[in-house]
């Protein structure tokens, strides 16, 4: 096995700025920490943006208009209306609401269409939220399937959106493997049969434009470096939507509780931020998966390279040694200085594979996710490939002759 | 049910052991012939036909249940 190509493990990393991650952190896919352009926003707004946005006297109206300020910035970015956004506490409650909202509007007493069509890829919040439905609502799941490179068949993903469906669910992009999604290509269809279609943009946000067609769409400001406790929902104003939940203000009507102005406007300022640089980001990105995505396989035999080859984020790559155990994989990496996650079943609570590489036919075994962040470097990525191959080679060589 | 030439019992196994378990024992049978591996966990479900897809061998569905355990059979390619 060669290593050539590679750089030795000598240039040693430079402590990272204050509040930025360190070099061997490949997880921006479960989140990023906050963006420069946030941290500052983040305080100011702490400051004035602290009192109630309900309240009628100058320091509520203050908080409103930076409330106000933080929609319309974030409207701009995913193609909405200022008035069509609302902040949740989190990408899944986004879901959680966006789903359970839309079918409520549609199903009531019991009648009206019955279906939720999902692709079998989506998030588990998309998937769970599905099975709660039927379990409260008696609707039934219909899961449409992935080719080996993740990606849902447009007119397969069609022809399960029918009269009888009451919510079709399609993510902009796949956060376990990249791969985007044909939303364009099946929200003519939704349109016309007059099915809602939830686009979950969480993993595309802040760093790729996103589709137009969408009924509602969601997504999670820590995934783009804005802070923790704010996703977004947003509704389109003709699409029809009743709170699953008992009645409060707040939130237009929508999500219920105090508004978290600072958070939200840090998040806008993420957003907006992440926006201004994302040609220049993911060009760089795009530029290191697929050197990662080509020198695995060259470094290393019996890999599995997952997600389609062009039709991707340009910050996430996932692939699958033959024979390890992925759990082992991330402790010693981890040692080595590399944040990675993975989808193997033995670094799941439950025990079971992830339903993403599952459903497109990779090996679940031995995974390993790398998703870089908005600074990750070549030099990094080297370093990386040079520990992959390491840890790699180890674990295999305690295995007897294959 | 497919004749096989060799039964793996890999119950009770987590992955990728019944995996390391059918690469090892592949060669036990003539090109041609049926592995059978007998695996609980489910994660076999996946990793059986992909391990036959990367390695060259024919993936050839599943077998019957033992005991509540699903079966995957593997023929050998080369």
């Amino acid at each position: 096995m060669s290593t050539r190509g590679v750089s030795a493990p000598s240039d040693a990393p430079v402590s990272p700025p204050l509040g930025a991650a360190p070099p061997g952190y490949f997880d921006a896919a479960s989140t990023e920490p906050l963006h420069p352009a946030a941290r500052d926003v983040l305080l100011a707004a702490a400051d004035e943006g602290w009192a109630d946005p309900a309240r009628l006297y100058g320091s509520a109206r203050r908080a409103r208009m930076l409330l106000d300020n933080a929609r319309e910035i974030v409207a701009a970015v995913v193609g909405a209306r200022p008035d069509e956004v609302t902040f949740t506490a989190s990408g899944t409650q986004a879901i959680q609401l966006g789903m359970l909202g839309t079918v409520a509007a549609r199903r009531r007493q019991g009648a009206g269409p019955r279906s939720v069509a999902v692709s079998a890829v989506e998030h588990s919040a998309v998937l769970q939220s599905a099975a709660h439905l039927a379990r409260h609502e008696g609707t039934t799941t219909t899961e449409v399937g992935v080719g080996r490179d993740g990606r849902v068949d447009a007119a397969e993903f069609a022809a399960a959106v029918g009269d009888d469906t009451a919510l079709a669910c399609l993510q902009a992009a796949n956060h376990e493997v990249g791969t985007v999604q044909p939303v364009d290509e099946v929200a003519g269809h939704c349109a016309a049969r007059g099915v809602p279609l939830l686009v979950d943009a969480a993993q595309a946000a802040g760093r790729v434009p996103l589709p137009a067609g969408w009924s509602v769409l969601t997504a999670s400001a820590h995934k783009w470096g804005g802070p923790a406790g704010v996703g977004v929902l947003a509704i389109r104003r003709d699409v029809r939507w009743r709170s699953p939940l008992p009645d409060d203000e707040r939130g237009g009507g929508r999500v219920p509780g105090f508004e978290n102005v600072p958070g939200a406007l840090a998040a806008a300022a993420a957003l907006r931020a992440r926006w201004e640089e994302a040609d220049a980001v993911a060009a760089r990105q795009r530029e290191l998966v697929d050197h990662i995505r080509a020198r695995v396989p060259e470094l290393l035999d019996d890999v599995d390279v997952v997600g389609h080859p062009t039709l991707r984020l340009p910050h996430l790559v996932t692939f699958s040694c033959l024979y390890l155990d992925g759990e082992a994989l991330v402790t010693e990496l981890d040692r080595a200085g590399f944040a990675i996650s993975s989808g193997s079943s033995c670094t799941s609570s439950t025990l079971r594979p992830s339903h993403v590489l599952a459903a497109m036919g990779a090996l679940t075994h031995g995974n390993v996710r790398v998703s870089l962040t908005r600074d990750a470097t070549r030099a990094d990525v080297d370093r990386f490939l040079a520990a992959v191959v390491d840890v790699v080679t180890r674990l295999r060589a305690g295995l007897e002759e294959l | 049910m497919t004749d096989s030439a060799l039964v793996l019992d890999c119950r009770g196994m987590r992955c990728p052991l019944p995996i390391i378990e059918l690469a090892r024992r592949i060669g036990d049978v003539a090109v041609g012939e049926v592995v059978t591996v007998l695996a609980d966990d489910p994660a076999a479900a996946s990793d059986v036909p992909a391990w036959c897809r990367m390695r060259g061998h024919e993936y050839a569905g599943t077998g019957e249940d033992v005991g509540g355990a699903p079966s995957y059979l593997v023929r050998r390619r080369h």
